[in-house]
Formats: C-alpha cells, structure tokens, sequence
C-alpha cells in the first residue's frame, strides 16, 4: 500500500521542462508559498479579534520576539537544530515510501541515553569525544528502537504504520520508566536524570547562545536532499519507494534497503533527541516529550521532500513557536492558538498546491 | 489469590469497559472510514471535538442525551473539513489529517480556556440502566448490566457494522471504494459519496467516543484529555482487518489493560502508571510478531480517486 502512496519522483522529461520554466517556477513557489501565509494572517486575526486581542499587536510581537530579538533569534535557530534533524529523518523514510511514524519515541529515547550516558562519560573522556560519542549513542538508540519495525516490515509485511505507532507509545512510556527509575538524579527531587553542564554542551556559534546544533540539522536535511536526488543509493530507494514490485524485479534487494531506510530514518530521529539534550535541555526530565515529529510531518510533504523548502518551513514553524510562547506569556493569548494558525496554514497550503496544479495541467492540455 | 478479589475483578472489569468503550468507538469509525479508502489520521481531533462539544452541551442543557448528540455532531462537523478536502478535492490525507488534530487540539482548548478559564467544572454521575437479573450476577452484572445506555448502544452497533459490511449493498459499495474504487465508479456508484458518507459516520462515531469520555468517563473536559486514544483507534481498525468484531476485542484487551493501574491500586498493590500503560502496545506487538501476517489493507488507501485517471 505504501508504494501508492509516495509520491513518484518526476520522469526526466518533466525536469528537463522545469529547469527551462526555473525562473518562472520560483515566482509560483513564492505565490503558493506566501498567499497561504498571507490567507492565514487574515483568518488568524479574525479569531484574535473574536478573542479580544489585537492581531497586529500580537503578530508585530512574534515577528519582534522570534525574527528579531536577538534573544528570540538565538532561540528560534537553536530550536531548529532538532527540527531539521526530524525532517531529514521524514524525507529519508517517505521517499522510500515508508512511513516511520515513529519518530516521537526515536527521538526521546535518543534523548534519554545521551543525557544518562553524557554526564558519565564527560568524567572520563575529553568533551570533544564525549560529544561525538553521545551523538552516536542518540542515533543508534534510535535506530535500535525501530529495528522490531524494520524486519517485521521487511520479511513479514507488517504495515508500519500500526508497527511505529505501537512502539512510539511504548518508548515514550519506556522512556519514562528510565528517567524514573533507573537513570534518576539522586540529588534533585523532580525525576529527571543528571544535568549536563553548559560548557559540556555541544559548542555555541561565535558569542551567541545559538548552538551549533542547527548546523547539524542543516548539514542533515542538504545531504539527504542530495544523496535521494543525486546519487545511485538515493535513486535504489526512490525505486523501492515508487513501486516496490517493480524494484524487486529490477533486483534490488528491497529487504535490506527497507532495514537500513530504517535505521537511518530513526537514527536521525535519534539524533535530534541528541541534540536537544545535548544543545539545549542537559537533561531530560520525566513526561518530558516534545512531540514534535507529528507537526513535522506535514511541514516535509507540503516541501514535497525537498531539502531547501524544508529548512524555510522549519525556520517559520521555528519563529512562530517561539514567538507564540512567549506572546502567550505577554499578552494573554493562550499558547494553544499557536496549533489553530498551523492546522490553517497548512490547510490552505494543500489547497494552494492543489490549485496550482491544476492550473498546471490544464496548461499542458 | 487475594489479588482477585470480587472488588478487584469488578473494578477491573467497569474500568475496562469504560476505557474500552471511547476505543470501540472511535475504532469502528476508523475501520468504516479505512474500508472506503480514507486513512483517517483526524480522527484524534474528531474525537477531541466530539469530548468539548459533548461536555458543553451536557454542562449547559444537563442532558446527557443532548451532549451525546452534540459530541456527535462535533467529531461530524470536523469530519465535514475532512470530506470537503480529502474525498471532494482529493488532497493529501495524512497532511489534512494531522492538520485537523492540531487544529481541533488548538480550538477546543482556546474554546474552553474562554469559557471556564481554568476552572473545570464536574458534571453530574450519569443515568445508568440496570438490565434485570443479569444485574445480579456477581462480578459480571455490576461491571456490565448496569451501565449507562451509551455503552449498550455502542455494543449494539458492533452488530450492525457486522451486518452492514456483510449483506448489504452499502457494504459492498464500501468495500470496492477502498479496493478498486475504478471499477465502483464503471458500476454506476459515486466513489466520492460513499467515502463522504464513510468519512462523516466516522466522525459521529469518534465524537460520540470523545463525548463518551468527557460525560461518562471523566465526567469533566480538559483540553487534549483524549491523550492518544484516536491513534489507539487507527491501530484497532487495522488489526481488525475489517471485521467489527475484532474491534471489540481489542478494544477490551486495550480497555483492560488501562484500567489495570486503578483496580491494583484498588487491591493495594502499587506499580508505575508508565509500566502498566506499556502492557497493551507490548502485547499487541508481541501478537504482530507471534502471527506475523499480512495487516490486509485496502488497496487503494490514502489515495484520492479522480475520475477518468489512469
């Protein structure tokens, strides 16, 4: 069922007429991209006024906190670091036309071995090495926890949807046992493991409090961007996504690609909850979980799973999450509101590509 | 064995139908909506509507009929957004429906922080019908024969389904939209009504799930109080493989093991809440893992039917 799914990349054909309508193309992108915008402003606002609040109050302070506050950019660009890492771990997977909806489990277990495992090994080892080898433990926590997934989907054909679900469920509630009762902070009183101090952290940018882990998250969405597009592995798994039968035929062996497609997927999962403890958190705390991969998720489709699309929609998701906690703060708007103005933005940019593509065809016809 | 004490027992028996039921809900809604072709991934929201507007409406009118309705009428009224987009337009369905969750998580919590603040205010314990001489049985009787008539109705309707999926036309016409929906259209059926109709049934049956939660279940509304269990729903309908009766029993296997955190607490004995919470998805995973067969997906799932496509 998945091959159906996924969206088959374009015939060569189709990208030799792209790259001549390039100019033209980036001028569409814009409308389809900032009408929506445009549109959500206007609906959002409507419901601010009905709240009693005035929207330019409001959004001249999410722009102000989360654009240009050096506090809120600093914030906005270390939050992305985890972002970026889910949405490569997403377009990895969904080109190969497997849904690894799992990421939310992948990413706090990830979290809670490196925040258990971080401040052992700093005692032990130089920060550089600790840092290096935390990141490794985050990604291969990850990709352990989708492994029952990845052979049932492979030499079983059990669908992965219900598979990563059940398991998502399972590693938030694993998760919490570990932080409660095995990696415990025996000095603190809230459950939560042992704090990494800040100058063990993964490095701060220049004299800024952004950590460098949004240039992991970059680095992670650009070379997945270009090893699915550009290389002879990406094109295998583009095949296996597109219509598996006929990769079977073309004699690919789809088992094994499927089991890696996995472990890189959840290693990048696992690899943001690295980063988020390792750049921003410094431990984790018991029922702490983000969440984050389900909003992910449609950011990466309406990208249709390009790399430079992603980090724009990541950055504007990034911006309005700050900016909205603390306008929540500031001026009485519950932080709630944030979820109504994403569920319409990405309603009306679905829409916006739909009729865009229509045009298209007709245009052809 | 002192564990299994009458109390114990009954507890865990009320416990589990009261935690199973939202689940066979929500569950047949899914596997309707699933059958017809619509991977239903709003159904969280469906379902977190149906709780808000099922409370307010109860709170306000102080009946429980009506908030049944109304929570109804709720998961309906999000699943209209899901039909218009989804089956009519034909977008993409994963991205509509994590839309509509966030955006039914967002609204009813802004809805209900306007209106109560942070107040959280109780609704009285709901009408229950005791069925005569079942009522008695020990054990059994309590936890089942006397309950509210909601939860007889959703029973009622695994029959139903059964019945509707197996000798009607409707049935049939589900079937094939989600299967081969080309050769539905070629056969004079309208592929776009019969997944709207499936879509808007499932949002009825979700909200009546989350109304069940606020009114009978918790007896309050709080916001994102249906923690999950729209996905539960996802899951059950697609290891049901299309047989409502499947839905019922996994429901109750879920049902049971949520209750099992209250009724040890009720027999003394005191494990972690995350434990406990881990015992249903370990055991269905352990099924998927033992059985290891094909989930048997319609074939044509999560794709949008345009008429004269190749």
């Amino acid at each position: 069922m998945t091959s159906e799914m996924a969206i088959a990349p374009d015939s060569g054909e189709n990208e030799r007429k792209s790259r001549l309508n390039m100019r033209d193309d980036r001028l569409h992108f814009l409308i389809i991209t900032i009408g929506p915008v445009l549109a959500t402003l206007v609906i959002a606002s409507f419901i601010l006024m009905a709240m009693g609040v005035s929207p330019l109050d409001y959004y001249g302070y999410i722009f102000q906190r989360g654009m240009l506050s050096p506090s809120g950019v600093q914030a906005t660009l270390t939050r992305m670091g985890p972002l970026l890492l889910i949405a490569a771990s997403l377009i990895v997977c969904f080109r190969a036309g497997i849904w690894n909806l799992g990421g939310d489990a992948q990413f706090i277990l990830g979290a809670v071995f490196v925040a258990a495992a971080g401040p052992e090994l700093v005692a032990i080892l130089p920060v550089w090495l600790m840092l290096l080898l935390c990141l490794s433990i985050g990604a291969a926590a990850g990709a352990v926890w989708s492994l029952v997934p990845a052979f049932l989907r492979a030499y079983q054909g059990i669908n992965e949807i219900i598979t990563t679900m059940m398991m998502t469920f399972l590693g938030g509630s694993l998760a919490n046992v570990l932080v409660k009762l095995v990696f415990l902070d025996p000095e603190t009183t809230v459950p939560q493991t042992r704090t990494l101090a800040v100058s063990d952290r993964l490095p701060r940018l220049f004299d800024t409090t952004v950590s460098s882990g949004v240039l992991l998250g970059l680095a992670a969405v650009l070379i997945v961007h270009f090893t699915m597009n550009r290389t002879a592995f990406g094109l295998r798994l583009r095949i296996v996504g597109a219509n598996a039968k006929a990769a079977v035929h073309a004699g690919l062996p789809v088992a094994t690609l499927t089991v890696i497609v996995f472990s890189l997927s959840a290693g990048l999962a696992g690899l943001a909850g690295a980063v988020a403890v390792l750049g921003q958190t410094g431990n984790v705390r018991a029922d702490w979980n983000p969440a984050y991969t389900l909003t992910i998720v449609p950011l990466v489709f309406l990208a249709r799973f390009n790399g430079f699309a992603t980090i724009a929609f990541v950055f504007l998701f990034s911006v309005l999450s700050i900016g909205s906690e603390s306008a929540a703060r500031r001026l009485g708007v519950p932080n709630y509101f944030t979820l109504v103005t994403m569920a319409t933005l990405l309603i009306l940019m679905a829409v916006a590509e739909m009729i865009d593509q229509r045009r298209r065809k007709r245009k052809e016809v | 064995m002192a564990l299994f004490t009458e109390a114990f027992l009954t507890a865990l028996l009320a416990g589990a139908i009261s935690a199973g039921i939202p689940l066979l809900l929500v569950g047949l809604g899914e596997q309707m909506s699933e059958k017809s072709g619509v991977l239903n991934i709003g159904i969280e929201g469906m379902m977190l509507a149906g709780a808000y507007t099922g409370f307010l409406i109860a709170w306000k009118t102080e009946s429980m009929g009506l908030g049944f309705l109304a929570g109804a009428g709720g998961g309906m009224f999000v699943a209209l957004f899901m039909a218009v987009l989804c089956v009519r337009l034909g977008l993409n369905q994963i991205v509509i429906g994590i839309s509509l969750t966030l955006g039914a998580e967002g609204a009813t919590a802004i809805l209900h922080y306007f209106q109560f603040s942070r107040t959280y205010p109780r609704l009285p314990a709901t009408l229950k019908w005791d069925i005569p001489f079942l009522h008695d049985i020990p054990v059994v009787g309590p936890a089942l024969f006397g309950r509210e008539p909601i939860v007889y109705f959703a029973l009622f309707l695994v029959s139903v389904f059964a019945y509707l999926y197996r000798r009607t036309h409707f049935g049939l016409a589900l079937q094939a939209a989600g299967d081969k929906p080309a050769a539905l259209d070629s056969s004079g059926v309208d592929v776009l009504k019969v997944r709207a109709v499936a879509v808007l049934t499932t949002g009825a049956l979700a909200g009546l799930g989350g109304a069940f939660m606020a009114i009978v279940g918790a007896g309050i509304f709080v916001p994102f109080m249906t923690h999950g269990n729209g996905f539960i729903g996802i899951v059950l309908a697609m290891l049901a493989r299309g047989r409502p009766l499947w839905v019922l029993g996994g429901a109750t296997l879920f049902g049971a093991c949520l209750s099992l955190t209250t009724a040890l607490q009720v027999a003394g004995i005191d494990i972690p809440t995350d434990v406990i919470q881990m015992l249903p998805f370990a055991a269905v995973m352990v099924v998927l893992i033992v059985l290891g067969s094909k989930a048997n997906l319609p074939v044509s799932l999560g794709t949008a039917y345009a008429r004269g496509e190749r």
